[in-house]
């Protein structure tokens, strides 16, 4: 019944690149060495681990022994949130950060919340937008950490990274960035945006799941995450999982090189997306900004529908979509994000997030807007407010 | 010709799933869901190992799903089942009345809000684990709701609340068969949950402290007051009316050297009537809130048989309608704990009449 399949959730996880797969492959049986062993297989270990390292480091400009890998991009916002809290306690207790960040961000902070700490949550405009100059206002003598991700996982917003980085550096605060979204699909460089620490998370840009990295600018005061053994400097104690690791390395790799044409392609896909439903499906509005958003992004609010039944229906064609982050159960919450946009709750429920890959085609968005369109309509003919609508009488 | 769609609801348990199987083994088009009803942030019920609809039930349900090759979806009811069952259910309480939750949960969440989802979707029914079984009469034009062949699983009493258009639209597999039948057939597919046990208690008051629960939810406190005998005359002090129910006997912290059972709650005075056995006995009753099943409405005078609560046994009794809309039944010999707030359910031998809720 279905006649195609068409994956349009790369926020979400993206598939292994071939490359990067046939870099990792040896290393899980042939090259099977500790990285901490003295011998040969243990040293070609530790080699594939610092290659990877400098690569990572070349990605944000960074320098390799800036870089730390971890479990996961939450592993690495974790680590970074509470690392520079607990390192800073006796100079501070005060956290800054915006109201639609990701819940590794979100609920880690809440977490020392409920150990002491103060958090900032700062708004965001109707665009997802965080000011900077609410960010400088926010700070207070006893600030240790401004954490503001930098490009938002369900409406794309990319926020103005470099300016709050420069509003930190004046005040000698320490930036942290959740990156997860932005890494491989926009330019990074954390000298000059003034990053000081910065979370990426292998499997959003091409690489495998279980690994991510953390980015902590030399001198930086942090406690270790993991207490162990002497690995990544003895800040984050495992034994390493050097194919993830070395596949991160080559995803980053190719992932930078090719960022411009990617870019391009994507955003292609996007605008024509958005162009598309904005004129064919009445009654929608597209959650972001509608520039300064990931070139893969798009997210719409379909008045009068549930996203939940939407993506049932698309699921049941074949389209993979989602409705903003996936959580544990599976089923939809209204977004914080679209509330913080100030969305109402019915709308915040009814949204419909399309993120595109590199693998997607013009074909793609063809079968999308031959099978949107009608699911649309078909909901919205089952909408009791829909009816009300129809009929000219909006104020029920 | 297209296969017929139909979404069941998946609750991780053994009943569920067999209907799943049924379904799916009889040719229809089947899709797995689980009604989402509790919010992340209620950890308590969210983590319980047996809750219909915990986090671990979404788990047992996929599981199943995955077993059986079906497509499987958690949807979310947080907030109308907030609103449609549990603030009914402390409402209810409030007003010293003793709801049942599953009813409401059964009428307004599943065979309502999940049906008009199905149905939006293009899905043509919606099934369930329930045993009761719906066939269609030709000469009464009518769908009928029948017992189930085994007496003691009946679940009708649950759903006298179905309408036409949603028995129309409604599959109950399991009718025909007895529990030891599915769980044989949960055993013969392999299923994961075949030896999971019954679930009992109301699946959002897990520990069945009731008063506690309405307390907490509701920010509201338990006032203490008088219990009074059917005269008026005080008898001692009630810990709050939340805490009882009509003909309750146990857990009435008063001693007054002889057995005594609560006879009524006035909710308006903040007392709780005690009386001796006999006075927990009424020969009548009043029901509102109706819906009918086996006949379009109740026109004059109908010999049934009248259930009064989930656990109650049936009794011979005549109902009439009222000129408001109400029912008025009347049993031939008087009935144990006439309960305000549960509801009456009307049999003709085997099909289900109707029903509605005890005034």
């Amino acid at each position: 019944m279905t006649e195609r399949y068409v994956y349009l959730d790369h926020a979400a996880t993206t598939p292994v690149k071939e490359e990067v797969l046939e870099a990792m492959l040896p290393f899980f049986k042939d090259k099977f060495g500790n990285p901490s062993s003295i011998y040969s297989i243990g040293r070609e270990s530790k080699k594939a681990i610092e290659d990877a390292r400098e690569k990572v480091a070349a990605a944000i400009g960074a320098q390799s022994k800036e870089i730390f890998f971890t479990g996961s991009g939450t592993e690495a916002d974790n680590w970074a949130i509470k690392g520079i809290a607990y390192a800073n306690r006796q100079k501070g207790n005060h956290i800054i950060t915006s109201s639609i960040e990701h819940h590794a961000v979100l609920h880690t902070c809440q977490y020392l919340e409920s150990d002491g700490f103060e958090v900032t949550y700062l708004p965001v405009d109707e665009n997802g937008l965080v000011d900077p100059e609410q960010v400088r206002n926010a700070i207070k003598p006893n600030t240790t950490l401004i954490t503001i991700m930098f490009a938002n996982n369900e409406i794309g917003t990319i926020q103005p990274i470099a300016e709050i980085g420069k509003i930190a550096r004046e005040k000698g605060i320490c930036f942290h960035t959740d990156a997860v979204q932005a890494v491989g699909s926009v330019h990074i460089n954390v000298e000059d945006m003034n990053i000081d620490l910065l979370s990426m998370s292998a499997h959003k840009f091409y690489g495998p799941k279980g690994v991510g990295a953390l980015y902590i600018r030399k001198g930086t005061k942090i406690t270790s995450f993991l207490h162990g053994g002497a690995q990544e400097r003895a800040r984050r104690a495992s034994t390493e999982n050097v194919a993830g690791i070395v596949g991160l390395g080559k995803a980053i790799e190719l992932a930078a090189r090719n960022i411009d044409e990617n870019a391009k392609k994507l955003m292609e896909l996007r605008d024509r997306t958005i162009e598309e439903v904005i004129k064919k499906i009445p009654f929608v509005r597209l959650n972001g900004d509608r520039n300064r958003r990931l070139p893969g992004n798009v997210n719409f609010s379909f008045e009068y529908i549930e996203g939940e039944s939407l993506l049932l229906m698309l699921d049941m064609k074949g389209i993979a979509a989602s409705s903003g982050s996936a959580c544990t159960s599976g089923s939809l919450d209204p977004s914080h994000v679209l509330l913080a946009i100030g969305l109402p709750h019915e709308i915040a429920h009814g949204s419909l997030r399309l993120t595109f890959g590199v693998d997607n085609t013009h074909e793609d968005i063809d079968y999308l807007m031959e099978v949107l369109p009608p699911i649309v309509e078909r909901l919205r003919e089952m909408s009791p407010l829909y009816e009300n609508v129809k009929r000219g009488n909006k104020n029920v | 010709m297209p296969k017929k769609k139909v979404m069941v609801g998946m609750s991780g348990g053994v009943d569920s799933s067999v209907a799943a199987a049924i379904l799916l083994e009889k040719g229809y088009d089947v899709i797995g869901v689980t009604m989402k009803i509790w919010p992340e942030s209620n950890s308590e019920t969210r983590l319980r190992e047996d809750g219909c609809c915990s986090l671990f039930a979404v788990e047992d349900a996929r599981r199943v799903a995955d077993k059986l090759g079906i497509p499987y979806y958690v949807l979310n009811f947080i907030d109308l089942f907030e609103d449609k069952v549990i603030n009914y259910f402390t409402g209810e309480y409030l007003r010293g009345r003793t709801p049942n939750p599953c009813i409401a949960c059964n009428r307004f969440v599943k065979f309502e809000a999940l049906l008009h989802k199905a149905v939006s979707m293009g899905i043509d029914y919606i099934a369930t684990g329930h045993y009761a079984k719906i066939v269609y009469d030709d000469s009464l034009g009518r769908y009928l709701l029948k017992k189930a062949v085994t007496a003691s699983k009946d679940q009708t009493y649950a759903l006298y609340t179905l309408t036409q258009k949603q028995l129309a639209r409604t599959l109950m597999p399991l009718g025909d068969f007895t529990k030891e039948q599915v769980r044989a057939k949960a055993k013969e597919l392999g299923l994961p949950v075949a030896s999971k046990p019954d679930s009992q208690e109301i699946c959002f008051v897990p520990d069945n402290d009731y008063g506690k629960f309405i307390c907490e939810n509701t920010g509201k406190k338990a006032e203490e007051g008088d219990f009074v005998d059917i005269n008026g005359n005080v008898l001692g002090r009630h810990k709050g009316i939340i805490h009882y129910t009509v003909g309750q006997r146990k857990g009435l912290g008063i001693a007054l050297g002889k057995p005594m059972y609560v006879v009524r709650i006035d909710a308006e005075n903040n007392r709780v009537v005690l009386g001796e056995e006999n006075e927990v006995f009424s020969s009548e009753l009043i029901a509102d809130d109706l819906n009918f099943i086996s006949i379009d409405r109740l026109e004059g005078e109908k010999r049934v048989k009248a259930k009064i609560r989930y656990s109650a046994k049936e009794a011979d009794a005549v109902i009439s309608p009222l000129e408001d809309g109400k029912v008025k039944v009347v049993f031939d010999t008087p009935q144990r704990a006439v309960t305000p707030g549960q509801s009456v359910v009307f049999y003709d031998g085997d099909v289900v009449v109707g029903g509605g809720i005890i005034q």
